[in-house]
């Protein structure tokens, strides 16, 4: 995204090239033109572009993409430690 | 306009949405396009708006008045519901095409080959914005680069800023409340103020200054860009309040202490942000949390040995 970059390397965005059928869906998700397309095969151009929403995932027919995807804010993610932890029952979270 | 305006300081948010179902916008017909999307009153209204003066079946999904973004990350704007409303609707017998155009932020929800599987009709995924829907028409229902492009405008994240100085107006009563207590066992009204104002002033630099000045605060971390913000909180507050005449315990319980509150609230904003991932927010949470936790520690002990040395 032009004018914003997050932590580099972090991103847990996998493809398997060799499954892609190169059917081009990745890209027309992607807001973040993470992926490229050439000779039938998707590749990732920009992984740190990565935010794992994990459309591409969820839209590839082939199931050649994985991401760990899900709730992203610190907010949510403090709710989650707290429950894991059992230290918070149920509820919270943001955008609830 | 009001209830948009109300709906952005937080009022009412939750139950500001419209009925789920097919929407006929002025007259369309078997073969005008088919838009899907939420049923936040919000995403309705800036859709409707955006196609007005156009032919067009709306088939709004059950988000439960949550945006398309966040209802599709927990799946409410999702393959189920769609194909649900597909059949429920009878959208196979209004149209003679077999296409949903739908808002590329709903993909995280739905899988597009699912759907055709289950109910013969194609997805396409349009554009981010739904301003851009009318250029999208026109354009053939092809995507432009430029509309697949998210952004993150200073008026974009602005809009965002009172529903995130609602939500963490109880953390202000709990600051007062700590400062108080202070005053009162240190017999030191005046002190006791001051850190009010202090702290207030990092919580405002945390979630008003950090989210509006984002690209331009160094590093990439939203923690570290808060701690900044905070930073120079610290050098405005020893202008304003006199710090000349503060020991230097002080000093250094304010340098410690108020950045930490600040980079807090900017952290926060992780969940605002259309760019940052799960994985690297995870990875600021351990070691900004901990850091905060100790620098406000810290701070505190510094200016109690300040009282007591």
């Amino acid at each position: 995204m032009k004018g914003f970059r997050y932590l580099k390397n972090v991103a847990t965005l996998k493809l398997d090239q060799d499954a892609c059928i190169g059917c081009g869906r990745c890209l027309e998700v992607c807001p973040h033109q993470v992926f490229s397309l050439a000779e039938k095969k998707a590749s990732i151009r920009d992984l740190d572009a990565c935010m794992e929403c994990g459309a591409c995932a969820l839209n590839c027919p082939v199931k050649a993409i994985a991401v760990d995807a899900g709730v992203g804010c610190a907010e949510g993610l403090i709710n989650e430690w707290l429950q894991e932890r059992k230290l918070r029952t149920s509820g919270g979270g943001c955008c609830s | 306009m009001l209830g948009a305006w109300k709906v952005r300081w937080g009022m009412g948010r939750m139950n500001y949405m419209v009925p789920p179902g097919l929407y006929a916008i002025n007259n369309p017909a078997t073969t005008d396009p088919v838009v899907v999307t939420a049923n936040y009153k919000m995403s309705y209204d800036i859709v409707r708006s955006a196609l007005e003066g156009r032919n067009i079946w709306l088939l709004v999904l059950e988000t439960y008045g949550i945006n398309v973004w966040c209802a599709a990350g927990k799946g409410t704007f999702g393959t189920g519901e769609l194909v649900r409303r597909v059949v429920s609707s009878r959208l196979a017998e209004l149209v003679s095409h077999r296409r949903l155009l739908l808002p590329i932020l709903g993909a995280p929800g739905v899988a597009a080959h699912e759907v055709a599987r289950q109910t013969g009709f194609s997805v396409s995924y349009a554009t981010i914005r739904a301003a851009e829907l009318p250029a999208y028409l026109d354009n053939g229902m092809l995507t432009t680069p430029a509309m697949r492009e998210l952004t993150f405008t200073f008026y974009e994240r602005l809009v965002l800023i009172p529903v995130e100085l609602v939500g963490a107006l109880k953390s202000v009563a709990v600051i007062g409340v700590v400062c108080l207590l202070l005053s009162a066992v240190s017999g030191d009204p005046v002190a006791g103020m001051l850190a009010f104002c202090a702290c207030l002033g990092a919580w405002l630099a945390g979630i008003v200054v950090g989210p509006l000045l984002l690209p331009w605060l160094p590093g990439r971390s939203f923690a570290l860009k808060g701690a900044v913000i905070g930073l120079l909180w610290c050098g405005v507050f020893y202008l304003l309040a006199g710090g000349q005449a503060w020991s230097k315990w002080v000093i250094v319980a304010i340098i410690l202490a108020l950045p930490a509150v600040s980079a807090f609230y900017t952290l926060n904003f992780t969940g605002c942000s259309p760019y940052t991932s799960r994985s690297g927010v995870k990875k600021e949470m351990r070691i900004a949390l901990p850091a905060m936790g100790v620098a406000i520690l810290l701070g505190v002990v510094s200016v109690l040995v300040g009282r007591f040395l």
